[in-house]
């Protein structure tokens, strides 16, 4: 579905990417885990184009995408839908507006259009908030808006760039189990970057993690749960029921210490959900 | 004085819309260019806009007077005022303009491209849209200036309410129409300002009401 050749990008001396290989298959959620700086948002960006590599190739459905001129780019990227940290969504038009962009670029008619966008709105659970403006509406629910209208010109392909990471962690709970529903109903391939291990966890089927430009390993969600595990797992049992990694994050520090110099320490927890766990969790970093 | 305020006030609303609509429709192309154009272009093109908005106006007004007599056909009225003041106010806006685009979140350009938008779609369904309250707001600024710059076209014979001041309120010390005209220009430019500002807000869509 899409594949990654050898990318390499940079910007002046620094190389944001370092011979970079990708391949994600249809149907899966990948998740590429790194810290800020590594690269992995520059390599989202080469997957549409929007950063173009110096070298190396990108092929998404069998296009290579990295030849393309920038009118075919522009169609292509119609097929590849993208969301993002910041929802990116338009202020001056109300949510149907939003959604209805990529339908008015496609050239659809205005009764489809308005068909298309009651649907997605119907399935992201906003259908009541159709004549509202972002500015009005919580960070979920834009970013709920963002994914109906990346999903409006039905693409299979869907880019994730840090779209929890300013949402709380019950949002970012439900908008994990809309992507993860999204890709099951519509086998909606799902590529995402975040530097939480909480994410990956609870959305990834593969995680590659990516250090200074190069991806320096790749392996199921269910392997690299088991390894950043293993040494905290005693720890771990204090805390009944916990999932996400702000909360594991403080025993794994108080274990070996194996796993922070690997990677556990790109990973910023989330706030944790106690004033004991947040103290041990950000003690170190501030 | 009524005989002389009125029609001075239809030649200064005259020349101040015939301008602003000039201003609009070259400022917002020159700068959404300035705005986007490769550098190379952009500079050359940005130091013209520069040297246009460095001359006093009222030395624009002289120095393009043979531009006026090619256009209009001659250099004296309100007609021929409006060459000299769209040339003063098509820079002037261009740069309100490219200040506007530069505030419009880079992120919904790269949302925009993400989307397979090209320049065109970029500027017609992103930028202009985001800015437009902005856009408002710069168009307001520029009717104001106009009306100052218009006060000057009395200079080529342009009449208007700065060219009744000077002639009967100061050279004639008839200081009763010298206050009128200033009360009216006060008005004037209140209302627009007034008006450009309820738009503006009415437009934006960034709070929550």
């Amino acid at each position: 579905m899409i594949k990654i050749r050898n990318i390499t990008k940079r910007y002046g001396a620094h190389a944001a990417l370092d011979g970079v290989d990708l391949d994600v298959a249809p149907g899966e959620v990948y998740g590429i885990l790194g810290r800020s700086g590594a690269g992995k948002s520059t390599l989202l960006r080469t997957v549409n184009v929007l950063e173009r590599p110096e070298a190396g190739t990108v092929t998404v459905f069998g296009q290579e995408l990295t030849s393309l001129g920038e009118g075919d780019l522009a169609r292509a990227r119609r097929r590849i839908g993208m969301i993002f940290q910041q929802y990116h969504l338009l202020q001056r038009r109300t949510v149907a507006a939003n959604v209805a962009l990529p339908l008015e670029l496609a050239g659809r008619t205005k009764g489809e259009q308005r068909r298309r966008v009651a649907e997605l709105l119907d399935r992201v659970g906003l259908a009541d908030k159709a004549g509202a403006y972002p500015a009005q509406l919580s960070g979920g629910q834009r970013q709920r808006v963002a994914i109906a209208r990346s999903l409006a010109a039905e693409p299979h392909v869907l880019l994730s760039d840090e779209a929890t990471s300013a949402l709380d962690p019950e949002t970012t709970t439900s908008i994990l189990g809309l992507l993860r529903d999204l890709n099951r109903e519509l086998n909606l391939t799902i590529l995402l970057i975040t530097h939480e291990h909480g994410v990956i966890r609870q959305v990834a089927d593969t995680v590659s993690v990516i250090e200074a430009g190069r991806i320096v390993s790749t392996e199921t969600t269910a392997e690299f749960t088991a390894r950043s595990e293993a040494p905290a797992g005693a720890a771990a049992a204090l805390v009944p029921g916990a999932t996400s990694l702000a909360t594991d994050r403080p025993t794994a520090e108080a274990a070996t210490g194996r796993i922070e110099s690997d990677h556990a320490d790109a990973l910023t927890p989330r706030p944790a959900p106690g004033p004991a766990a947040r103290s041990e969790a950000n003690g170190p970093q501030s | 004085m009524i005989d002389l305020l009125g029609p001075a006030t239809v030649e200064t609303l005259e020349m101040v819309a015939a301008t602003s609509a000039l201003a609009v429709l070259g400022g917002i192309p020159l700068g959404v260019f300035l705005t986007l154009a490769p550098k190379p272009i952009a500079r050359p093109l940005g130091a013209i806009v520069n040297a246009g908005r460095s001359l006093p106006f009222i030395i624009l007004l002289i120095l393009v007077m043979p531009l006026t007599r090619a256009v209009v056909g001659t250099t004296i009225g309100p007609e021929a005022a409006i060459v000299p003041l769209a040339l003063g106010a098509i820079p002037f806006y261009a740069r309100l303009v490219e200040s506007s685009l530069h505030e419009v979140d880079p992120g919904l350009l790269e949302a925009g491209r993400s989307l397979g938008m090209r320049t065109w779609h970029l500027v017609t369904k992103v930028l202009l849209p985001e800015a437009l309250p902005s856009l408002i707001r710069g168009f307001t600024v520029t009717v104001v200036a106009v009306i100052g710059y218009s006060a000057m076209a009395g200079v080529v014979g342009g009449g208007g309410l700065g060219d009744l001041a000077l002639r009967y309120g100061y050279q004639r010390f008839e200081t009763d129409i010298l206050l009128a005209t200033v009360a009216l220009l006060i008005v004037l430019v209140q209302a627009i300002q007034s008006g450009g500002d309820l738009l503006a807000r009415r437009l934006d869509r960034r709070g929550p009401s």
